[in-house]
């Protein structure tokens, strides 16, 4: 018993110590303008301070909202074509459907730089370039093949005899689809919306690349630009990315088991 | 779609006729449900992929953006790339960020899992806490280890100040700027690496321990003999999937660095980024060059990721 809590002691420090980057973020944002250049640094916010949160409410309320926006566009966007795709994957033998695995495998190993300028080049012949619905298809390049691999897995283990009972019901695929693997596949389409959402939510290289020069931009661009313009205000800069770091946070909270079994599933098929 | 006992050819002898027709049915309805991710894959991914490809062997310039033309330059772009200053050490600081990451990241997330396997009180929510930094926007992340590596108001230099160090500039030195955002880096790789060590040391069956418990085997033979060769197909899996990803690292770098002091911190991905959108006049050929070098590199170990995981899970 006392060798356990013993390693339950260190596994409390280690914690500590892998999170105290996150309890440096927070506390920078509490800290005081004038005292964030002592030396050396408070390790508590003594006498803190919420200006770097009105900051965030007054300057970066409209980059939250276009993330948010681009965000639940990114999940829409990725659920409806990875869902079907991954049940004709995992449930009606389509003809060539090794090519098609391989093919999604390689796109998630594409850096994401070269498909920026990619879609820099064709944006801006398409007028897509600082457009939300232009945001919105590049994030989801993030995570259609990855939302397809998941789905497959998951549609895979259904049983023969809940589709077959929906056939003799007179069920068509489509019908088959809706009602029955769908519904069964909740859980899945939960790991695969949290990861899309975080996914579009955090990122920066698309943004940066082809929404420059937009009005609606990103939560990211928004602490871009608080960093370029003005490396005095780490309080502020501190409170945004406190503020950015929700949606994770939450995440965890609510879908801990989605979280663990989305890594794993991206890697090693249980 | 059944074919209906009216079927003239539904006898004896059209039973195979419509047999096959009933396969080209139900396969023209799998790729109906899968044409929108095929068209999908076509326009969004091999499309900027070929336009990149063009590119890099044409000379675009800002007029080509009104007049949509631009000079076809052969591999102008390639061997410029090639012959340029930051080309050497753009490879070696890859190389260098890379490996450098993934042993950390691996070594640490192997410890870790191995300690978390205990289970202990707490263990589970522990564990869970780890998977934060993974799940941060990379360019929080970035902001934190920022301000964390500032020269004089960091709290890195504190602590090292306050046991008799000296200051270190750790994002403006030549010496310094790789290993910082090395650092950042392996902080946020090491999530990904417990869970799915994590995940294979689960796979590992209990009676494997149970032996080599009634043999009298301690715990540092356990992990030699049993646990580190059990678990060498995920640990391949870990390391290639990390090497894929780590190739790909951008935001930490441009945050932290900017791929500076000078090319102190520039990685392949950092350049091209610099070349194509880093301000100045954009120099969008060069820069699809560089990415396609960085691509021929992920492929590589890409395809060796994939191989072994038909050898893991041949399904």
């Amino acid at each position: 018993m006392t060798k356990r809590l013993i390693n339950t002691g260190i596994g409390v420090i280690l914690t500590a110590v892998m999170l105290f980057p996150l309890y440096w973020m927070v506390n920078v944002s509490l800290t005081q303008p004038d005292r964030l250049r002592k030396d050396p640094p408070d390790l508590f916010p003594v006498n803190p301070t919420f200006a770097g949160y009105e900051r965030v409410i007054s300057d970066q309320l409209p980059y939250l909202l276009t993330s948010f926006v681009v965000g639940i566009g990114a999940v829409v966007l990725t659920i409806a074509l990875s869902a079907p795709a991954a049940y004709a994957l995992a449930q009606l033998r389509p003809r060539g459907r090794t090519v098609l695995n391989f093919v999604l495998l390689i796109a998630q190993m594409i850096p994401s730089i070269i498909m920026a300028m990619g879609f820099y080049l064709i944006f801006s012949t398409w007028g897509l370039l600082n457009t939300i619905p232009g945001m919105i298809l590049a994030d989801s390049t993030l995570a259609v093949p990855f939302g397809v691999l998941i789905f497959t897995a998951f549609m895979a283990g259904i049983p023969d005899e809940l589709i077959s009972a929906a056939k003799i019901d007179g069920a068509g695929a489509w019908r088959t689809f809706r009602s029955v693997v769908l519904p069964i596949s909740r859980n899945s389409l939960v790991t695969v919306a949290l990861f899309t959402f975080l996914w579009a939510w955090s990122d920066f290289i698309f943004a940066s690349t082809i929404n420059r020069g937009g009005d609606l931009q990103p939560i990211t661009i928004g602490i871009y630009r608080y960093i370029g313009n003005n490396t005095q205000d780490w309080n502020a800069i501190m409170a945004t990315a406190v503020v950015a770091s929700i949606p994770a946070a939450l995440l965890l909270i609510i879908a801990q088991r989605y979280v663990a079994a989305g890594v794993t599933a991206g890697a090693v098929k249980d | 779609m059944t074919t209906t006992p009216l079927d003239p050819r539904a006898g004896a002898g059209g039973g195979v006729s419509s047999r096959r027709r009933q396969r080209l049915t139900s396969q023209l309805v799998a790729w109906a449900f899968i044409a929108p991710v095929v068209l999908y894959l076509v326009f969004f991914y091999a499309y900027p992929l070929v336009r990149n490809l063009d590119l890099s062997f044409r000379d675009y310039t800002l007029a080509s953006f009104i007049t949509g033309n631009a000079d076809w330059a052969g591999l102008n772009n390639y061997i410029a790339v090639l012959q340029d200053a930051s080309f050497a050490p753009a490879i070696l600081n890859t190389a260098v960020f890379t490996l450098g990451s993934i042993l950390f990241q691996f070594a640490i997330g192997l410890a870790l899992a191995v300690f978390f396997f205990r289970r202990f009180p707490l263990s589970g929510t522990l564990r869970a806490l780890f998977l934060v930094p993974w799940l941060l926007p990379l360019l929080v992340s970035a902001s934190i280890w920022s301000w964390m590596l500032n020269s004089e108001s960091g709290i890195v230099n504190a602590g090292i100040q306050a046991l008799g160090g000296p200051q270190i500039n750790w994002l403006t030195s030549p010496q310094w700027a790789l290993v910082s955002v090395l650092i950042a880096n392996i902080w946020i790789g090491i999530p990904f690496n417990l869970v799915i060590l994590y995940s294979g040391l689960q796979n590992i069956s209990a009676d494997v321990y149970e032996a080599a418990s009634l043999d009298g085997a301690n715990a540092w033979q356990t992990f030699w003999r049993i646990t580190f060769p059990l678990l060498r197909p995920v640990s391949a899996i870990t390391i290639l999937l990390g090497l894929v990803y780590t190739l790909k690292v951008f935001d930490i770098i441009w945050i932290m660095t900017k791929g500076g002091p000078g090319d102190a911190s520039t990685t392949l991905a950092i350049w091209s980024y610099r070349l194509g959108f880093g301000g100045g006049t954009p120099e969008l050929s060069p820069a699809a060059a560089v990415g396609n070098l960085l691509i021929v590199i992920a492929f590589v170990f890409g395809l060796i990721y994939i191989r072994l995981q038909r050898r893991v899970d041949p399904s």
